[in-house]
């Protein structure tokens, strides 16, 4: 297709897109550090262990890209507040562009089982998919899970005054069996839903230019289309074709990202399998 | 030339006290060498006493040493090495008879930081050691800290073989009076390690073994015999969890699942092991109000790593079993929770996923857009 001749949509701000890398970045990190803890006792976990620098190292970078996520998600609950409260969008909080989940979800999910099954169409999807809602909010479960009883084994002595003592038992098993949550719905399920189903392999560059174009939008957000060509919304979300270094740096590292979440997904399996 | 020797002989004929020596180097001149020894005092007929007049018999009776040593030869005699083809007097006292030295010289085969090749010459010997059924000890201990500190270093107070085994009465550990007896080990490392004695006896494995009971853990259960190791070496308290944990097996198994276990597992030394809650040599129940973990002294325990850990932080259970519903509901439930909400979100996900690949893969656009995939 001739590419100058394509129309682009913004799809993700920039905001948006520094996230989804800080996100992946920490994300990734801690994924690495934390999964030779928990599966400690493979004896190439122990290899691995030594040569990235000891537990000294694991545990620092760990809290590092620890703190890196807290403040990603932190300022993203920002923005939205700042959205809700100050803008006054209460677009954010409803309708097709909020994450909240709504009834079209539901019948999305069954249209989408429906079509998998050869019983019905693809369903028409408006700006976020159930599974991209999915996504979202899971981080909002992972944090609450994960990152809590993360600092309350990190700070246990300060967290101690606040809840019991014994709930420390409880958070490493949240914590451990959260991240192995977490981790098999990133490397299986959202890396397939978003970069390698067959429709998007090998990478959906959109989080990483930010657009997508006029016919990925006609394929995949048929419903929100169909609405803003309707209003004349369109125009206000059209943009110029990504430019190539864009398109190649997330191609190069995306595919790096998505490689090392599946070795990781790899050695996480092996090990449990022989635990 | 001539008038030198015979000054020489006067001198040592002076020198000697008495003609009968002389007399046996003007044949036996290859035995000068034995002044030199330990027994350089005595007359050759001191030990050759079956000869008393020159010219003597072509055979003699062996020397026996045993006429002026009776105690060592009486000990001898009731020792583990009291077997046929065991070792003589000579085996460790040098081959040489003549050039027997005594054990504090430097030179001598029993001389401390000698003695563990002495021994070793059979107990380091892979043939001997099958053929009598002895443990190979000689390379374990010679890289032991013991066998490192008196052969590198020359330190002469480390343990050499005599120092747990005895020299002359060597008893077989089942021998309930052998020093390297069970019962006995405490009081045998104790002769050096003095401390470390006193606070096993205090400590529960000492009260256990006071009482006579046959499972109490002694120095050797823990520390090996000869291969053991300096305490501050990481290789060794690598192995000092799953040493406990032979006995205390639950204990094994409930630490299994905590912090201080996945570090240690990754093989790390920043985290806590049996010994840094428990103490080594002094581990009392908590139920004594000495123990280190008894609840008065938790505080004080977590706190050597855990800065400003306090009565609540200590509620913490570094051995809290999640099967155990009656003791640990909290835990027990939320495992179930975690393992049902990983299993059924993965699990159904991991269909979906499955599903769409296949859905995706097999039709005609490969899925690509909602208007050109109905069905026809």
């Amino acid at each position: 297709m001739d590419e100058a001749n394509t129309r682009f949509y913004i799809r993700f701000s920039l905001t948006q897109r520094y996230l989804h890398w800080a996100l992946a970045g920490t994300f990734l990190g801690l994924a690495f550090t934390g999964l030779q803890l928990r599966f400690s006792t493979a004896p190439w976990i122990q290899t691995i262990a030594h040569a990235v620098g000891g537990f000294g190292a694991i545990l620092f970078f760990h809290k590092f890209f620890a703190v890196g996520l807290t403040i990603t998600f932190g300022y993203h609950l920002l923005m939205l507040a700042r959205g809700i409260l100050v803008e006054r969008d209460w677009g954010l909080l409803w309708g097709p562009n909020s994450m909240m989940p709504r009834w079209k979800d539901i019948q999305d999910f069954i249209g989408n089982l429906k079509w998998f099954l050869y019983l019905g169409p693809k369903p028409k999807l408006d700006r976020f998919a159930y599974w991209e809602k999915l996504d979202y909010w899971g981080v909002f479960w992972g944090m609450g899970i994960i990152g809590l009883s993360g600092y309350a084994m990190w700070f246990g002595s300060f967290f101690a005054r606040l809840i019991p003592g014994s709930w420390l038992n409880i958070a490493l098993v949240l914590h451990g069996e959260e991240a192995i949550l977490a981790t098999g719905w990133i490397f299986i399920v959202h890396f397939f839903n978003a970069h390698l189903r067959p429709e998007n392999f090998p990478m959906d560059l959109t989080i990483f230019t930010g657009r997508l174009s006029e016919e990925e939008m006609k394929k995949m957000h048929r419903e929100e289309y169909d609405r803003l060509a309707a209003s004349g919304g369109l125009q206000a979300i059209a943009a110029d074709p990504p430019p190539r270094w864009l398109n190649n740096f997330g191609r190069v590292i995306g595919t790096i990202a998505v490689l090392a979440g599946i070795v990781m997904l790899v050695f996480m399996a092996v090990a449990f399998v022989k635990e | 030339m001539k008038l030198w020797i015979a000054a020489f002989l006067a001198m040592s004929l002076t020198a000697a006290g008495g003609a009968a020596k002389l007399d046996c180097l003007s044949c036996h001149s290859d035995k000068a060498s034995a002044k030199d020894s330990v027994h350089g005092g005595l007359n050759c007929t001191g030990c050759h006493t079956a000869i008393a007049a020159f010219p003597h018999p072509d055979k003699v009776a062996p020397v026996n040493c045993a006429s002026c040593h009776s105690g060592p030869a009486e000990t001898l005699s009731q020792s583990v090495h009291a077997v046929s083809g065991g070792p003589s007097c000579l085996s460790c006292h040098g081959g040489d008879p003549h050039a027997i030295l005594a054990s504090g010289d430097p030179k001598a085969s029993t001389y401390a930081a000698n003695l563990p090749r002495t021994c070793g010459a059979c107990h380091g010997n892979a043939k001997l050691a099958k053929q009598f059924g002895l443990a190979e000890v000689y390379s374990l201990y010679i890289d032991s800290i013991h066998g490192f500190a008196l052969t590198q270093d020359g330190l002469l107070v480390a343990a050499s073989c005599s120092s747990c085994h005895g020299s002359h009465g060597i008893l077989s550990s089942k021998n309930p009076k052998s020093k390297t007896n069970r019962a006995n080990v405490p009081a045998t490392c104790g002769t050096c390690h003095g401390g470390p004695l006193r606070a096993y006896s205090s400590g529960i494995h000492g009260q256990m073994l006071q009482a006579g009971s046959a499972e109490a853990p002694v120095c050797t259960n823990c520390h090996t015999t000869h291969e053991i190791a300096r305490v501050g070496n990481a290789e060794f308290q690598m192995k000092t969890t799953a040493t406990c944990g032979g006995c205390h097996k639950d204990e094994l198994a409930t630490y299994r699942d905590t912090f201080h276990a996945q570090v240690s597992a990754l093989g790390f030394r920043q985290t806590a092991r049996c010994w840094d809650c428990h103490g080594e040599h002094a581990i009392l129940p908590a139920s004594d109000p000495k123990s280190t973990i008894a609840p008065a002294h938790l505080i004080e325990t977590c706190g050597k790593c855990h800065t400003g850990a306090n009565a609540s932080f200590v509620k913490y259970d570094p051995h809290a079993d999640s099967h155990d519903v009656a003791h640990y509901p909290g835990l027990h439930y939320a495992t179930l929770f975690m393992n049902f909400l990983l299993v059924s979100v993965l699990g159904f996900f991991v269909l979906h996923t499955l599903l769409w690949f296949f859905r995706a893969r097999f039709s005609h656009n490969h899925g690509a857009g909602p208007d050109e995939s109905r069905p026809e």
